[in-house]
């Protein structure tokens, strides 16, 4: 994970971890799950979904902090995130 | 450190909202961009949220694009003829004053052919949420001028710029007496749905207006894409709790003021009559 400035807590702070989940038929191409996901990890793709849209896809999967700002900007029910959850072990 | 996906067995989870969506009519009508989708979701996550047993809940909506959405919610929903939304909730919760009615319409809806309405049920303190998609136009029928368009902006009907001035909502609806207002943009959409939560258990008139785009019938006029639209939400917008109502006014050459403007109680329209009419 990639910080400005790293917090002091940094070591002890559990970032959660996302898996993005698009419905690629639902999706109308307007681009705000990508200009507006925090951590820039999302991009039109180009392959054509049934409607001649291209939806997005994910560019930098581990990179996702499940903040679910895609699934709830989204017009069209079509991405939503689902958290994974990181195991610690030792 | 070992990663284990929350969903079992591989199997792909559903959208958080699909059990509050009717899945089969999606994808629905609103146009790529339109901020109606966004809205009606923030709406249906509050109800999620609230805890309110879904079951009591129902949609009220009237005739525009954003009227369309009472036929997109897997709860008790009605469409209703264009501007009697409202007077039809009214109905809804004087027969049942149990349930928790919504009403989720346009501008043009609500506060042009429906805007009598409005003022009234805000001054009787009638136990609703209203929730106005105000996309600054009345899109369904082709983007003429409404009631809530800037000064000066273009439209179908307005090709030079509008000489008139827009209404400014939340001033409109706190001096008719709601008892819960707040404003914001389809871009603030957490804020938006923890404020639609709030009005759900507000009692008395609640009002929540929801700033989004129209791109293919304002926004094409206005010289704005709709993630143009996107920026001015981010850029041209200040957060003011409790603002003053009269500094609401929606011109985006100046900054909108978003935010929770009015929470207040005051008895509602059922307790009034109780207490006047019914006798023990
Ligand atoms: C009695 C009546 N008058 C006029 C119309 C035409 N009409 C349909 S939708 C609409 C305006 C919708 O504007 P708004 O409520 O802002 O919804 P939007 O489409 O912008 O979401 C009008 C005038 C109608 N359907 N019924
Ligand atoms: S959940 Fe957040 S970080 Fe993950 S893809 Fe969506 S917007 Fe980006
Ligand atoms: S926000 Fe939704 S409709 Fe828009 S591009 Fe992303 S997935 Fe597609
Ligand atoms: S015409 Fe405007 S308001 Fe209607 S669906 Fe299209 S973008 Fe949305
Ligand atoms: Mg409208």
């Amino acid at each position: 994970m990639d910080y400005w400035r790293k917090p002091l807590d940094a070591e002890e702070i559990n970032v959660s971890q996302g898996e993005v989940h698009i419905i690629e038929d639902r999706c109308k191409g307007c681009g705000y799950c990508i200009e507006f996901c925090p951590k820039d990890i999302l991009a039109f793709s180009i392959r054509f979904n049934k409607k001649g849209y291209h939806p997005p896809e994910v560019v930098g999967t581990e990179k996702c902090v499940n903040c679910h700002y895609c699934e709830i900007i989204c017009p069209e029910f079509a991405i939503y995130s689902v958290e994974i959850s990181t195991a610690k072990e030792g | 450190m070992s990663l284990t996906a929350l969903a079992k067995n591989g199997a792909v989870p559903d959208h958080p909202l699909e059990d509050l969506i009717r899945s089969d009519r999606i994808p629905h009508i609103w146009c790529p961009g339109c901020g109606i989708g966004t809205a009606f979701a923030a709406c249906l996550s509050a109800m999620k949220a609230s805890g309110i047993d879904l079951q009591t809940i129902c949609m009220v909506s009237g005739i525009g694009c954003s009227g369309r959405a009472a036929g997109y919610v897997k709860l008790d929903s009605f469409h209703t003829t264009h501007g009697r939304a409202i007077p039809f909730a009214t109905g809804l919760k004087l027969g049942n004053p149990k349930l928790n009615v919504v009403v989720f319409s346009g501008d043009g809806d609500l506060f042009a052919i429906g805007g009598n309405h409005f003022i009234h049920a805000a001054r009787r303190n009638i136990d609703l949420t209203v929730i106005c998609l105000n996309n600054l136009n009345y899109g369904m029928t082709g983007g003429q001028v409404a009631a809530t368009t800037p000064f000066l902006a273009r439209t179908t009907t307005t090709p030079a710029g509008n000489p008139e001035a827009p209404f400014n909502l939340p001033l409109l609806a706190w001096a008719a007496g709601a008892t819960y207002v707040a404003r914001w943009t389809i871009l603030h959409t957490r804020e938006l749905t923890e404020c639609i939560q709030k009005a759900m258990k507000k009692s008395g008139f609640s009002f929540v207006e929801v700033l989004g785009p129209c791109p293919v019938n304002y926004g094409r006029r206005n010289k704005e894409k709709s993630l143009q639209t996107l920026k001015l939400y981010q850029e041209q917008t200040i957060i003011r709790n409790n603002a003053d109502p009269t500094d609401l006014e929606v011109d985006f050459s100046k900054k909108v003021v978003l935010g929770e403007f009015v929470d207040k109680e005051r008895s509602t329209c059922i307790e009034n009559y109780d207490k006047t009419c019914r006798l023990m």
